[in-house]
């Protein structure tokens, strides 16, 4: 605990840790409704994930062990930095493994292992406001969600399916929480939208910039917005994982040289890992051991 | 309020003896205890506020309350030393208007006034409402409700004891009004168990 002494646990003060624990309370017991709260300044600039930090740091604790991920990832600058910064300033365990991990705070993706009911999802939110590119007015906004009225979502939706013949949104793909409120379930691929249906683990949802607390709780329904004829859907790859083969998981395209050669690969590397580990392996992986 | 009775010494002691930690792991509990109604979760942390208030409520006002939170008391809980207290330990501003309550106390035993007393957030602001701790006998060995929602997995059963007779029908009216509505807080000891706005409780048929 030596270098623990210039700060706070878990850097912010404890009067902002209330304010944030008040919000996060009253945002489990309302649904998808964002909680207005008084984001603080960050050692990081706004769009680096302040709104997911200060949501960590307000529920973290000396027994957690926090995940962090940038798009599935553990071991890319976001997720890097957030990690070493509570491990400074909360000096609090952390891990890879999705598995092991009490906190996950994420950017942009939901590990592909189920998670469990001893588990907390944080996400990093930019613009927590699914209507907000349909409507700029936070007066109106406010409004729509006060009365329900959410036709204008459903017309984005049927001018997607107009123009380009299908539903052309694949991230920030609006959902609507336990019959009530449309929500954005931050810019994850459409791919993630089903695991947030009747998850074990809670959900809580952090825009620093946009100072919005919103949280879905475990068993809540969560549904992505559609129509009969043109029911949601998520992304389909071609082949699987080219480093462990896995089927039915979210895949990053790999661009390898200059002459069109490219690889897919799971988002998720802790998954990923872990399929290696126990000796499954995609045909990159295979090509590679037999040229060795 | 109104004229300063005797301040008891006990209204300068019984807070947390480690604040940070403490105050974490009420909150960490409360969380879990919100986001999974009807599940008993122990605090693990008390504070020894004045009688009659008891060492769950105390522990919970010292985690959420502050100069930002006025807090409503019950007549009990006003004449005993718990406005000192909560004034010296958390800075919380107590008030006799219940619209302006954002937080509810009320001990073992006490009246509950009606929910819709208290503030029930606005439509566009349905997060400015009270939330109710309401000390009660024994969380478990009271009248059997069915309880379903968000948090719950298919339905649980909840069985509550010392609340007064017309919960059932109080809990509904506010069900009703979501997404306005009071969240409520069950404490007994140092355990509690969460009633946000969207569980539906029913008498359970035996």
């Amino acid at each position: 605990m030596t270098d623990l002494a210039t700060y706070n646990f878990a850097y912010l003060d404890e009067q902002t840790k209330r304010m944030i624990r008040r919000a996060i309370l009253k945002a489990i017991s309302i649904p998808g409704y964002q909680v207005p709260f008084a984001s603080r300044e960050m050692p990081m600039p706004y769009g680096w994930g302040t709104g997911g930090v200060q949501v960590t740091a307000a529920i973290l604790g000396p027994k957690d062990v926090l995940k962090v991920i940038d798009q599935g990832a553990d071991d890319t600058t976001n997720a890097v930095s957030i990690r070493a910064f509570f491990q400074k300033v909360a000096n609090v365990a952390v891990t890879t493994k999705t598995r092991e991990a009490t906190i996950i705070q994420t950017r942009h993706r939901i590990p592909e292992e189920t998670l469990t009911a001893g588990q907390t999802l944080v996400y990093q939110v930019p613009i927590p406001e699914p209507l907000r590119f349909l409507e700029p007015r936070e007066t109106e906004t406010r409004k729509m969600h006060a009365l329900e009225e959410y036709g204008l979502m459903h017309v984005k939706l049927y001018e997607d399916i107009a123009r380009n013949g299908h539903i052309a949104t694949t991230y920030a793909y609006p959902v609507k929480v336990e019959g009530r409120y449309v929500m954005d379930p931050s810019p994850t691929p459409k791919f993630d939208n089903p695991k947030m249906h009747m998850s074990e683990a809670l959900q809580l949802f952090g825009a620093g910039r946009e100072k919005r607390i919103y949280a879905v709780p475990p068993h809540t329904d969560v549904v992505s917005l559609d129509f009969e004829d043109h029911p949601f859907e998520i992304q389909h790859f071609d082949k699987p994982c080219a480093l462990c083969g896995a089927e039915h998981v979210y895949l990053d395209e790999v661009v390898l040289d200059d002459k069109g050669g490219r690889m897919f690969v799971c988002s998720d590397t802790d998954h990923c890992e872990d399929r290696r580990e126990h000796g499954h392996a995609g045909e990159m992986l295979a090509r590679q051991e037999a040229a060795e | 309020m109104g004229a300063q009775t005797e301040i008891h010494a006990s209204a300068y002691a019984g807070a947390f003896a480690d604040p940070v930690f403490q105050s974490q792991s009420v909150f960490r509990a409360l969380m879990d205890a919100m986001a999974r109604p009807g599940t008993i979760t122990p605090l693990g942390a008390s504070a020894t506020p004045p009688a009659p208030l008891g060492a769950g409520a105390g522990a919970i006002a010292l985690t959420l309350c502050d100069d930002g939170t006025p807090v409503w008391l019950t007549n009990a809980l006003v004449q005993s030393s718990v406005p000192a207290w909560l004034s010296f330990h958390a800075s919380a501003p107590v008030t006799n208007v219940k619209p302006e309550a954002r937080f509810v106390f009320i001990e073992a035993g006490g009246i509950v006034p009606g929910f819709d007393q208290f503030a029930l957030g606005t439509q566009e602001y349905p997060d400015r409402s009270a939330t109710l701790v309401i000390e009660i006998a024994s969380l478990t060995g009271g009248p059997e409700f069915v309880a379903a929602g968000p948090g719950i997995k298919d339905e649980t059963i909840i069985a509550p004891k010392g609340l007064p007779d017309i919960f059932l029908t109080l809990w509904a009216e506010n069900q009703g009004l979501f997404p306005r509505g009071v969240d409520l807080i069950l404490v007994a000891g140092t355990d509690v168990l969460c009633l946000p706005r969207t569980t539906k409780l029913r008498r359970r048929e035996v």
